[in-house]
């Protein structure tokens, strides 16, 4: 097993974050991760989708809050002092998303993680990269970066021209 | 020549445009009568800078061009020629075709010869056709006795291999004189002989841009017959023409000795405004610009040329020559490194990066304002006052960062005067430029996008405000229309306005065009509602007004832009008496001075400037008009009610104006009453982006971090204005 684990570890591994929505869990790469912080002064902005939330100030920068819940119709949307926002580094962009609860950091090499069969579910297949078990529990493995930027999500200003 | 110069080739052009800028502006302030003497030598060092400059860099197609401007203005300045109109013209349209060229340098493109080649033949066709005419006795300058030179040129590298062209150079120097080749070495060395009536300043001049000093020798074969004693005649204040040839050449010969000449090298520059009469100091000064611009080995490497004939100037020159010059020299030279300290280029992203750190502060000291406003004064008391004394350092510090981005509004006007003199050429009209307020400050972003529709609306009342004199006198108006551009702080915004006492907008035919093309348009409009109409996408006001046609800008385009800055245009007209366009900007895209005001628990941001007044109505004010909502009555006029808890959708602490506040902000289209629940207070705000990390939000312009660390937005009244015309009424 020991033997097993070390030779897996050589090959590469990358971290994942894992977070819950509902009864699901997922992973992110940490590395699109910059912070973890409570909910709270978020303002809110007119005529947008329910998920946006608002804005918020990070630091001088006005970041936008996503609530995934809202936006994938898992858990209950409930905000109090345990609600957590993961705040991703995308590129040139930060976004604020707002999760059930915060679980674990995993590693995860290529091959843990298997193809998703094509299940038509909340997400859609092209933004997941697979499933992955994690001791005994599976999480969904999610392709952030493009998530956010799709124009699912609304975050972007193509998506703002066609809804007007 | 190893070093990469190509690294010192955007300060070259960057300088290069500040030189043809000013010689623009010397230039249109010239007086053709009475040209003075400071502002020609000004235009001759601007030429002669760029000449420098672009030897240096290997841009010898500019360096060509600027040595025949050169030659030209140094008749000028040396008053062997009078500056004539086709002179100054000929100037505009080179400094134009120099701009064309850097340009064409800077991104890499070939420019047509022909037309350098047209531009430096128009420059030395009025350097020799109007010297004939002049009074012969300053002539000795140009018109020199015929001189046999040898010319050795012994470069340390072959230079023509590099950006300096071989048949150029032959083509420069059969111009000056009649040239036989003696000898060819090879690796770019020749030996020529050239005879013509040439100073041997005009040579140096040909190879300055060429190779170094060091590495051409021109000798005098056969000098011609002037006393030599006569050579010290620049000591007096009597000018000595017949000694300039040949003082010319034993100044030459000494510079590189003398002791003072590395001072020269460097602030060579206008010194001799003062001495302009005295031929040969004037001429060592030219010597030593010559250098300026170069790499500067003249001073301490001997100089090859030592013809055995003028020894004898030399030596008795020298130690006359040094006490006059020295102290002069020296003190030019310390004014010009003051000059130079004075200022420094620095990056817009920096400043713009210390902008937004201020921004931080200020932000984190309202903050910590707020926590310790908490506190007990008694106990805390130098909390409080150290608070206070932050407060007032953050606030300078801010404007001070501020003030770096702010520059004069005549870098932007200054162009203004060329326009208007192409234009009235063009179309045989006489206007007259008066600029005010030139030195009003403002945000160098905004200078920058201001040019174009200002030059727009210039254009426009060139082309369509003023009459052609004979109708102008016809109405009994001086026959010259007055343009006045000025500039002026009013509150937080800048008011730059345009005014000619021109025609004036003509209501009828607008309003006849608006319905022509179908054009919304009530039955009896006011003037403010017609003169909106110029501003309607493809309402050509060319065909409308006159018909000279504009350049194709439309007054939407001019609005869209200052739209895009914030600001406002405003018009005024009035029939045969001139029409004023106004624009109101803010003083700075970074911050705005706004209204925080409430609805709901929300807080948002208006811009203080569109705000007229606010009131609390009383119920027979609010009237409800069928199909078009509620409008408020106000001193005979009816306002659109526009409710902004429906529009943001918010649950409002009051939904009956009665019970809130009204605003009354003045869109780009007319005036609104805002209802709001509350207005909380005056502040000025730091502008943030909402399309960094998000996008576009209709009917926002922005937002901003309050005192609590909060965001607020900024609303955008023009898009709620359109968004409350465009809602259903069904929503009420």
């Amino acid at each position: 097993m020991i033997d097993a684990a070390l030779a897996q570890h050589n090959q590469a591994k990358r971290e994942f974050l894992t977070f819950t929505l509902g009864e699901e869990e997922y992973a992110i790469d940490i590395l699109t991760v910059q912070e973890i912080r409570g909910y709270n002064a978020v303002t809110r902005i007119a005529n947008t989708p329910d998920y946006i939330k608002g804005v918020i100030n990070m630091r001088g920068v006005i970041v936008p809050v996503v609530d995934m819940r809202l936006k994938f119709h898992l858990g209950n949307a409930t905000y109090d002092e345990f609600t957590v926002m993961i705040i991703l580094n995308l590129g040139q962009r930060v976004v604020g998303m707002v999760v059930d609860a915060v679980s674990d950091v995993v590693a995860l090499s290529a091959d843990d993680i298997r193809p998703a069969p094509d299940f038509g579910a909340t997400f859609d297949t092209q933004y997941l990269l697979g499933l992955a078990s994690v001791a005994e529990r599976m999480a969904i493995v999610v392709d952030i970066e493009k998530l956010m930027s799709s124009q699912d999500m609304g975050l972007v200003d193509q998506l703002s021209s066609e809804a007007v | 020549m190893s070093i990469d110069l190509s690294q010192f080739h955007q300060v070259f052009i960057d300088e290069a445009y500040e030189h043809l800028d000013a010689m623009e502006q010397l230039l249109l302030a010239i007086d053709i009568e009475q040209p003075n003497l400071d502002d020609l030598n000004a235009i001759f060092r601007a030429a002669h800078s760029i000449k420098g400059g672009s030897g240096t860099f290997g841009f010898s197609n500019i360096a060509d061009l600027t040595h025949a401007l050169e030659s030209l203005l140094d008749k000028l300045r040396k008053e062997t020629l009078s500056i004539t109109h086709e002179m100054v013209s000929a100037f505009l349209s080179c400094g134009d075709l120099l701009k064309l060229m850097l340009e064409a340098h800077q991104e890499g493109v070939d420019l047509d010869e022909q037309r350098i080649t047209d531009m430096k033949r128009l420059l030395l066709s009025l350097g020799e056709e109007s010297s004939a005419p002049e009074s012969p006795v300053i002539h000795t300058n140009t018109q020199s006795p015929v001189i046999t030179y040898r010319i050795r040129l012994h470069p340390d590298s072959d230079i023509f291999s590099g950006p300096a062209s071989f048949e150029a150079l032959v083509a420069d120097l059969s111009r000056l004189g009649t040239l036989t080749l003696i000898a060819e070495q090879g690796a770019g060395c020749y030996e020529w002989t050239l005879t013509g009536s040439v100073v041997l300043q005009d040579l140096q001049d040909t190879f300055a841009y060429i190779c170094q000093d060091n590495e051409v020798t021109i000798t005098e074969e056969v000098a011609s017959a002037v006393e030599e004693d006569e050579g010290f005649g620049f000591f007096t204040d009597l000018p000595e023409p017949s000694v300039a040839p040949d003082s010319d050449f034993g100044f030459f010969v000494d510079e590189s000795e003398l002791p003072a000449s590395q001072a020269l090298d460097d602030s060579g520059f206008g010194f001799f405004v003062e001495e302009a009469d005295l031929p040969a100091v004037k001429l060592a000064q030219q010597e030593a610009e010559q250098g300026f611009g170069f790499f500067v080995s003249e001073s301490d490497l001997p100089h090859p040329v030592t013809p055995s004939n003028e020894t004898r100037t030399k030596e008795s020159t020298t130690p006359a020559q040094t006490p006059v010059s020295a102290p002069k020299k020296m003190t030019k030279a310390d004014a010009n490194k003051a000059h130079a300290e004075t200022s420094i280029r620095v990056g817009v992203e920096k400043v713009d990066q210390l902008i937004n750190l201020v921004g931080e502060l200020v932000i984190t000291r309202s903050m910590l304002a707020q926590s310790v406003s908490e506190l007990d004064p008694v106990h805390f008391e130098t909390i409080h006052k150290g608070l206070v004394n932050l407060e007032r350092n953050s606030r300078d510090l801010q404007e001070a960062v501020m003030s770096i981005r702010m520059l004069p509004i005549n870098f932007v006007f200054g162009r203004f005067p060329r326009v208007v003199r192409d234009l009235t050429q063009k179309m045989s009209k006489k206007v007259r430029l008066k600029l005010v307020g030139e030195e009003t400050e403002l945000d160098k972003g905004l200078i920058e996008k201001l040019a174009d529709p200002l030059t727009h609306l210039l254009r426009n009342s060139i082309d369509h405000g003023i009459e052609i004199p004979e109708v102008r006198r016809a109405a009994g108006k001086p026959e010259e229309g007055t343009i006045t551009l000025s500039a002026s702080h009013q509150g937080g915004s800048i008011l730059v306005q345009i005014t000619d006492d021109g025609a004036g907008l003509d209501r009828e035919k607008l309003i006849a065009k608006a319905r022509e093309k179908g054009l919304p348009l009530s039955d009896n409009p006011t003037d403010k509602e017609v003169w909106q109409l110029i501003f309607a996408p493809g309402f050509s006001t060319a065909k409308e007004v006159t018909d000279v046609s504009g350049r194709g800008v439309g007054m939407d385009v001019v609005q869209r832009n200052i739209a895009e800055m914030k600001g406002q245009v405003e018009i005024e007209s009035a029939q045969g008496v001139g029409t004023t366009i106004g624009l109101r900007l803010p003083l700075t895209l970074a911050i705005l001075d706004g209204m925080i005001l409430r609805v709901g628990d929300e807080v948002f941001v208006l811009p203080l400037t569109r705000i007229l007044e606010s009131f609390q109505p009383d119920s027979s004010q609010m009237k409800s008009v069928a199909g078009q909502g509620r409008v408020v009555q106000m001193r005979g006029e009816y306002l659109p009610l526009v409710e902004l808890h429906k529009l943001l959708g918010i649950q409002p602490q009051y939904t009956r104006p009665e019970e809130g506040i009204l605003v009354l902000v003045e869109t780009t289209q007319d005036k609104v009453a805002l209802f709001v629940d509350e207005l909380i207070a005056q502040q000025q705000v730091v502008i943030k982006s909402l399309e960094t990390h998000f996008r576009k939000v209709d009917g926002l312009s922005g937002a901003t971090i309050m005192g609590d660390g909060r965001v607020a937005l900024i609303l955008d009244i023009d898009r709620l204005a359109r968004m409350h015309s465009t809602t259903p009424v069904t929503m009420n």
